[in-house]
């Protein structure tokens, strides 16, 4: 216990300490979430009608953003595979960021969740035997189950990790191993069920295809590393914690194979509708054209988004470009810009336009909608900078409890 | 945490507390007890309405109608009228009769009390062209002629189809919608969370989210409610056509039905075979709307000539 | 339902149904005073089902009131003097085809059988032979009442003026508010 209370003590010293970059960063973070928090009393005063979704488009921005940022968790399991399975030392360290990326994905998923939600105080409904979960047929009950327990393994063995390191003790392979093999089957799982949850929609021709849910895996795997090969480039300079090149080539070498898959997936999709030609070829011409005559608002988005993914895939193949840092980093802000239009705006809309009636409402974020989801990265990122920056201190021996 | 002694008592560890906490959360939760007759607590504690014993439902319907009689300064009476035995309900509406002139909705609307501003429609009344036959695409909700029907269009409304494989019932965490005994396909606003995962479920957009508090100026209260039906909705929640529980499960007919002007709508029990309903699906050319997604609805559309 | 409580209940139903068919005579072109609803062949051909009165006009009726001493022209004409306000517009007939010149207070069908105006879907429905079927089937024409017990049946005339049948275009209700302009 009095371990635990001087590490807490000691990551609060490390979180509050830092550069002027350091500072800034987090002046920005804080300014974000704390915005972010304002423009949510305003919708939790007001109504969820200060968002644009209307019952046409019952699902836009926050669910968007939930969904890529599954994807983010899910991708925890892309250093863990190589690390813990193949027993790759290079990355074996590094796999505690994988999973703390993975936490803070999971509390922004959940906040992403509350705020959509139209009744947040009936959250407790959502609890099994307290309330009533749908179980089995509900995808979304599920969806409740696997990423509260994805975050508690994550929890719990980042926790355990970090806190084994900080007090000099080396931790207990049998008892950390097993749940990290368990969380490569639940982060598979996590981003499947969400998958599900749109598959399973009949009425939604647009998502009622078979392979959305290895296209959410494949567009989660090159895209949630990104985070992790930044930091880790930002860690190496500034950070006296070493990190090998080799484990970074090998993330932006198993990226890539997700992009060539997601790129393969993602043409398979649009052969078979612009192929078959059936009415439900609606749906892609309001992604990459327009209906009706009219060109469509998110037009432009749905062009960006496969061109930015076709040109970062070329860019992370070629061994030579993804090893250089300036086109690896390129490559790295193009796939996530990419899967984020990807995962956002080109899923949810066009599964929505036209609606099922037929009718079309031409759905944009609103101002409040913007304003909490800025706000919900901000604290998703702020607990990562400080989880990050107290991770770093403790593998590097600098934050322990005998002082090396 | 170290207990300390302080003199003889002994200072709660920060354990203890929380688990005590804990248990009475789920004591309250899982009792349902009347929490010293504050209705705010009450609403928040309400369990499902499976759960509920007859008392417990007696207690909610009281509290219900006490808020609205404040609300609206007039009594109103909330009922939760079980189903009807040996009934399935079905509903049947000839497109070759429809002309298009939204009295439905807009009966629909006055006596289900539906939030007036942001506006909520039940029932929505799609155009079409004769020429193209009942293709979506090219459907116009919002049709605004001096006069209907339009020569070349016809006229299809689109509401709740209370389908034997409901896809809403099937997605929503919760269990906040069933499909009654009746066949009648409710929703608890008591309990729904506001997911909004049903509206994206429904093929037939037959669902419809309270976006802001619903606007119900009390002149157009239609104080004859049921719990799983009419009532006044709260925020935040979905709701949808419920075949007039209000009615129907006292041998009325659903106001739609009364209201048409061109008798193009028919209501009934598929299991009287005397019904008109039963006449119509044995001799007139039925149809349903996406039926390729088996969703088995109970809502027919027939050419009536 | 065979005992008395379920007798009780149809009958009670049949009341309210009653009160709301006054209701909804009001709605409807006439403004004639309620008289009692007259039993008629139901769909099963032995149930009894009451049907609304007809929807004369103010003081039309009986209409033996004028033509009593007037004399009969069996002529087929454009009418003059009285009834000149009525347009007939369906198909190739006039007046006499279907009100009896002699029994002015009664209809006669095509094989000169004479029948009430209470009764005036046989006159009806000897041209619309389906629509009368699906009439008494309780398909055809505004449903009222319950769908449990007694159903209310209007005559034909109470939505289509026999005179010149044909619905003109009504004016619609608003259409909905679009989503983009709900705030």
């Amino acid at each position: 216990m009095r371990e635990l209370y001087d590490f807490v003590r000691g990551s609060v010293a490390i979180a509050v300490r830092g550069n002027r970059a350091y500072y800034a960063w987090m002046a920005l973070l804080l300014v974000l979430a704390l915005q972010g928090v304002a423009a949510y009393c305003h919708q939790a005063r007001t109504g969820l009608i200060v968002t644009n979704m209307r019952d046409p488009v019952s699902w836009a921005f926050y669910i968007g953003n939930f969904t890529f940022l599954v994807g983010v968790g899910a991708a925890a399991v892309m250093l863990v595979i190589p690390a813990y399975l193949y027993d790759w030392k290079p990355i074996k360290e590094v796999v505690v960021f994988g999973e703390l990326l993975a936490i803070a994905a999971m509390v922004m998923c959940l906040l992403f969740v509350l705020v959509d939600m139209g009744r947040p105080d009936r959250f407790w409904h959502m609890l099994p035997f307290l309330g009533s979960l749908h179980l089995p047929m509900s995808l979304l009950a599920w969806d409740a189950v696997v990423l509260n327990v994805y975050l508690c393994l994550n929890l719990v063995i980042a926790g355990y990790l970090i806190f084994s390191t900080f007090r000099g003790r080396r931790y207990n392979p049998r008892f950390v191993v097993p749940l990290v093999i368990f969380s490569i089957p639940m982060a598979i799982s996590i981003h499947t069920v969400t998958a599900f949850i749109y598959n399973g929609m009949a009425g939604r021709p647009y998502w009622n295809s078979a392979i959305l849910a290895p296209r959410f895996l494949a567009s989660a795997f090159c895209s949630g590393p990104v985070v992790l090969l930044i930091l880790f480039q930002i860690v190496r300079r500034i950070a006296r914690f070493d990190i090998k090149d080799e484990a970074l080539h090998k993330i932006a070498e198993l990226m890539a194979y997700a992009m060539g898959i997601n790129l393969f997936l993602t043409g398979a999709e649009i052969f078979k509708e612009y192929y078959s030609d059936t009415q439900h070829l609606v749906y892609f011409q309001y992604l990459f054209s327009g209906l009706h005559g009219r060109r469509s608002p998110i037009a432009i988005y749905g062009w960006a988004a496969m061109i930015l993914g076709i040109a970062a895939f070329i860019l992370f193949v070629i061994p030579r470009t993804r090893k250089n840092p300036i086109t690896m980093n390129l490559g790295c802000l193009m796939i996530y810009g990419s899967v984020y239009i990807e995962k956002g705006i080109a899923l949810l809309i066009p599964g929505y336009t036209p609606d099922v009636l037929g009718q079309v409402y031409e759905y944009v974020p609103s101002a409040t909608e913007v304003r909490v989801s800025m706000g919900i990265f901000g604290i998703g990122f702020l607990l990562f900078t400080v989880m990050a920056k107290v991770a770093v201190a403790t593998l590097s021996g600098r934050l322990a409890a005998t002082p090396r | 945490m170290e207990e300390r002694q302080q003199g003889t008592e002994r200072k709660l560890s920060r354990r203890e507390v929380l688990q005590g906490l804990a248990a009475l959360l789920a004591t309250l939760a899982s009792s349902g007890c009347r929490t010293g007759g504050s209705p705010e607590l009450d609403a928040f504690l309400q369990k499902h309405f499976w759960r509920l014993t007859p008392a417990e439902l007696d207690a909610v319907l009281a509290r219900l109608e006490k808020q609205y009689a404040e609300r609206f300064g007039k009594p109103v009476s909330v009922k939760a009228t079980p189903p009807l035995e040996g009934v399935t309900f079905a509903y049947a509406l000839d497109i070759a009769r429809c002309i298009g002139c939204r009295r439905c909705v807009y009966g629909c609307v006055e006596e289900n009390n539906q939030s007036r501003n942001p506006q909520v429609h039940w029932i929505t009344v799609l155009e079409m062209d004769k020429e193209k036959g009942v293709n979506l695409q090219y459907a116009d909700a919002f049709y605004d002629h001096a006069l209907v029907p339009e020569p070349d269009k016809f006229y299809m409304p689109v509401a709740c189809m209370h389908c034997e494989n409901p896809p809403c019932v099937k997605v929503c965490p919760v269990n906040a919608t069933w499909k009654d005994a009746d066949g009648i396909v409710v929703i608890d606003y008591n309990w729904c969370i506001g997911c909004r995962c049903c509206m994206s479920g429904c093929p037939y957009g037959a669902r419809h989210f309270n976006w802001a508090p619903p606007d119900l100026p009390p002149e157009d209260l239609n104080a004859n409610t049921e719990y799983l039906g009419n009532r006044p909705r709260p925020r935040g929640v979905v709701e949808k056509c419920h075949f007039c529980i209000q009615r129907v499960r006292h041998g009325q007919y659903p106001k739609c039905v009364e209201v048409c002007p061109v008798g193009a709508r028919k209501f009934g029990n598929l299991l009287d075979p005397k019904s008109e309903i039963r006449y119509i699906l044995e001799n007139k050319r039925v149809y349903i709307l996406k039926e390729d997604l088996n969703t088995q609805p109970k809502f027919y559309y027939y050419y009536g000539i | 339902m065979r005992n008395a409580a379920g007798l009780r209940k149809a009958l009670i139903q049949a009341c309210v149904g009653l009160a709301a068919l006054v209701v909804l005579i009001s709605i409807v072109r006439s403004e004639d005073a309620p008289r009692k609803a007259e039993p008629v062949q139901g769909p099963a051909g032995n149930d009894e089902v009451a049907v609304a009165p007809p929807p004369f006009s103010e003081e039309i009726f009986p209409c033996s009131g004028c033509h009593e001493d007037l004399k009969v022209n069996t002529t087929p004409r454009q009418l003059k003097k009285n009834h000149k306000e009525i347009i007939l517009h369906h198909g190739d007939r006039w007046c006499l085809d279907c009100h009896d010149a002699l029994a002015r207070d009664k209809l006669h069908l095509a094989n000169g059988k004479l029948i009430d105006f209470t009764e005036s879907f046989r006159l009806c429905g000897q041209c619309h032979g389906p629509t009368l079927r699906d009439w008494r089937a309780g398909e055809h024409g505004k449903r009222t009442g319950n769908w449990s017990g007694r159903k209310q049946y209007l005559l034909c005339v109470h939505c289509h003026n026999p005179h010149a049948p044909r619905y003109k275009p009504m004016e619609p209700l608003p259409p909905p508010v679009r989503p983009e302009d709900i705030r």
